[in-house]
């Protein structure tokens, strides 16, 4: 896959594998559908506590998350693709937590950033919850504590490596009904 | 809607008057954080409010009586994280005060100079989001920036940027270096340019200023009452100040003003939090200039019970590796005893209460947040306001979840 | 300075509540004073109003669970921002039941500290306007901060105990 480059500097996302001739170009839909979903991911920040502020630092200038085509983010969760947990999430939180995923239309991914959505991290208490997946399902984890905002942008790369190839009918197959079914969402 | 929502009990006289309910949280784009407010609306104006709170309870009380001494730091780091090497000094002092340690000067100096740096990070975030809700986008990356450059520096000193666990009991764990020292001339030449820019931006912006002078005020007396402290309570017009009051790591020495407000408006203490960070610009450069006096090198006291040893002397020296050992095995003598120890953290007086017993853990340790006591004044402060100007109050006053719930 | 004001405080609590002090020690230049759990808000509101004491800043408030002598201390930590002066005031109820007055009409501060306190020890402060639990979810059946109760959840069960131990 080569990049054509337009200045110097700047270069254009590589096109997915496919035949190309005089006027058209042809791929599968599956490819098409990711490349744009890929690069346009409204992230739900679920910013909780210190890893909420790493965020910002990501969002704001210096790091600057809109490189990545994600700086639009969407609060309300039945417009966003991908769940952000960003710090510790506690028993009374859980419920709620649950509610803005199943709030989230399919196809919808979940990103579990620092030690706390993890795994509870250090404050294995009674009133933590000891890791998100416990409640629902998460795709990538970023550890840290916090992480860096690096750490936060390799997360989305790796989320949007997931986008990019995941089959259009796999939120059809059983597997993942059987998956959700574990979590005991519809 | 959800599942936790408090009830407010209908009345059930028919009024003419109908009210609808909204909830403000928990999660909820304009709260930086986990709140949640059920709020009586009578069109857009909040008849009542009912706060919940306790959505990131992490039980840091009951963490602090299993942990030993040091291993607390880490846990103040993620009380108030936007300056989390305040929590951590005000919590070593305590401990020296509890044992009795005595600080060299220069080590006092280089705290001070830290814990302003982080009072500035602190006010940065309040103030730049008090201009986002008001629709000033542009301060907030601006400043940002800005952030990012204390954050370098911290780094420097201690390897991390948010949560630093900077700094030990006795003192710090290594010397600042060289390279921190230039980040800080640096930066003390580089932020006041663009804070400057971002004061002209907003501090007389006739659009911002309209939108903020009257929003969600308390009065001095409100405000003692429900038990403020910080730019809240100086907003308000109280000059209490810890650093003044009752000096720690030798504040007394340093020249600098308290600015307080008159109305205790979000305007006032937008302006309280941007003079205070002029007046830390000036209490780092008197630091700096004091700690070139002292001699160099010092950055601990030393005591080798107490001071956890460096880590190089610890692999090459047997002593300090038995010293080590002792106290990360909690083998050292902890005198008994209760003490109190505040500090001005970023939200204000910034408390530990620890009582202990001699033994490796704190028998009690209440962390007095100041975050907890001033937000159960915010259904008061936005009864009768708009529902726009509740978002901005409650970002003006600074509430950070995780001092909030602790 | 600091000295006298500390004694006036002395003082004028002597005079008026002798009866009620169990205990007056200064740790860490700390004035502490035990007293009685009988008449402590009308205690705090004679230091609130006495012209020499003018106790009028709630610093904070906590529990203490002492589980051998069967005991919850309760801790007001009063403040005069004016003369600077601290003072805190224990008083001592018993474990199975401990119920002492609110503080809240003095203090509008108090009230959010005093549910915490409830949450955490189960302390019932009589007369309080909302005491529920504030910072643990509601149908919790423990106090939490109690020394007997562990800090760990006992339901979890991915944890091995075998190798670390808890």
């Amino acid at each position: 896959m080569e990049s054509t480059s337009i200045q110097q500097g700047i270069t254009v996302g590589a096109k997915p594998e496919g035949y190309e001739g005089a006027g058209f170009f042809a791929t599968s839909l599956d490819k098409v559908v990711g490349l744009a979903r890929k690069n346009s991911i409204w992230p739900l920040p679920f910013a909780t506590s210190c890893c909420g502020i790493e965020f910002m630092a990501t969002m704001a200038s210096h790091y600057d998350l809109a490189r990545f085509g994600s700086e639009r983010l969407s609060f309300s969760p039945r417009q966003a693709d991908l769940l952000m947990v960003m710090g510790t999430i506690a028993k009374k939180m859980g419920p709620i937590l649950r509610q803005v995923y199943e709030q989230m239309a399919e196809p919808r991914w979940v990103i579990s950033v620092g030690a706390c959505a993890c795994s509870g991290g250090i404050f294995d208490t009674y009133s933590v919850l000891q890791g998100i997946d416990r409640i629902i399902p998460v795709d990538v984890y970023v550890p840290g504590c916090p992480p860096r905002p690096e750490q936060i942008i390799d997360g989305i790369l790796k989320i949007q490596h997931l986008v990019e190839t995941e089959s259009l009918r796999r939120r059809d197959s059983e597997e993942y009904k059987a998956m959700l079914n574990k979590y005991g969402i519809e | 809607m959800n599942v936790n929502q408090p009830v407010i009990e209908q009345e059930e006289k028919v009024e003419e008057k109908q009210y609808s309910y909204l909830n403000l949280g928990p999660t909820h784009p304009a709260t930086h954080g986990i709140f949640q407010n059920v709020l009586k609306m009578d069109g857009e104006i909040i008849v009542e409010a009912e706060p919940t709170i306790g959505y990131i309870h992490r039980a840091f009380e009951k963490l602090a009586e299993r942990r030993p001494f040091y291993q607390i730091t880490p846990l103040t780091d993620r009380m108030n994280y936007c300056s989390s090497p305040i929590n951590n000094m005000g919590w070593h002092m305590t401990v020296e005060k509890l044992i009795g340690l005595e600080i060299p000067k220069r080590v006092q100096y280089l705290r001070v100079i830290i814990m302003e740096l982080a009072r500035i990070s602190d006010h940065i975030i309040c103030n730049t989001i008090i201009g986002q809700d008001t629709g000033a986008t542009t301060g907030f990356l601006y400043l940002f920036q800005m952030r990012e450059k204390i954050y370098e520096i911290f780094e420097e000193i201690c390897g991390a940027r948010l949560t630093t666990n900077i700094g030990r009991i006795g003192g710090l764990e290594r010397d600042i270096p060289q390279k921190a020292w230039d980040k800080i001339d640096k930066f003390l030449v580089e932020f006041p340019i663009a804070f400057k820019e971002f004061t002209s931006l907003l501090e007389r912006n006739r659009i911002f200023m309209d939108r903020t002078i009257g929003c969600g005020p308390i009065s001095a007396e409100r405000a003692l009452s429900y038990s403020f402290s910080g730019p809240n309570l100086r907003a308000a017009g109280v000059d209490y100040d810890v650093r003044v009051m009752t000096p720690y790591s030798s504040y007394e020495e340093f020249d600098f003003i308290i600015p307080v407000g008159s109305n205790g408006d979000t305007y006032d203490r937008f302006m309280v939090r941007q003079e205070e960070m002029w007046q830390s610009l000036s209490i780092i450069k008197q630091a700096i200039e004091k700690v070139k006096k002292e001699p160099a090198g010092i950055f601990s006291a030393r005591t080798p019970e107490f001071c956890l040893p460096p880590k190089e002397e610890v692999y090459n020296d047997m002593e300090a590796l038995i010293y080590h050992f002792k106290i990360v095995m909690g083998e050292t003598e902890i005198p008994k005893g209760e003490v109190y120890h505040c500090v001005e953290g970023g939200n204000g007086e910034l408390g530990f209460y620890l009582i202990s017993d001699g033994g490796r853990t704190p028998y009690r340790l209440q962390f007095r947040r100041p975050c907890f006591i001033y937000y159960q004044a915010y259904p008061e402060m936005i009864k009768g306001s708009m529902l726009s100007d509740a978002v901005i109050t409650m970002s003006s006053m600074n509430v950070i979840a995780g001092e909030l719930d602790a | 300075m600091e000295g006298s004001t500390q004694d006036k405080v002395i003082t004028a609590l002597k005079d008026r509540y002798e009866d009620q002090i169990l205990h007056i020690d200064t740790p860490y230049d700390f004035l502490t004073v035990s007293l009685k759990k009988e008449k402590i808000v009308e205690i705090i509101q004679f230091l609130y109003n006495h012209p020499d004491t003018k106790f009028q800043y709630l610093t904070t408030l906590c529990g203490i669970h002492y589980p051998e002598l069967n005991q919850i201390a309760v801790m007001y930590q009063l403040h005069n921002l004016v003369a600077n002066q601290r003072i805190r005031l224990k008083i001592y109820l018993p474990a199975e039941n401990p119920v002492t007055p609110t503080i809240t009409p003095i203090f509008a501060g108090a009230n959010w500290l005093e549910r915490e306190t409830y949450d955490f020890f189960g302390v019932i402060f009589e007369g309080h306007p909302n005491l529920k639990r504030i910072l643990n979810v509601e149908d919790m059946i423990i106090f939490p901060l109690r020394k007997e109760f562990p800090l760990e959840d006992q339901r979890r069960e991915d944890k091995n105990d075998t190798m670390f131990g808890r």
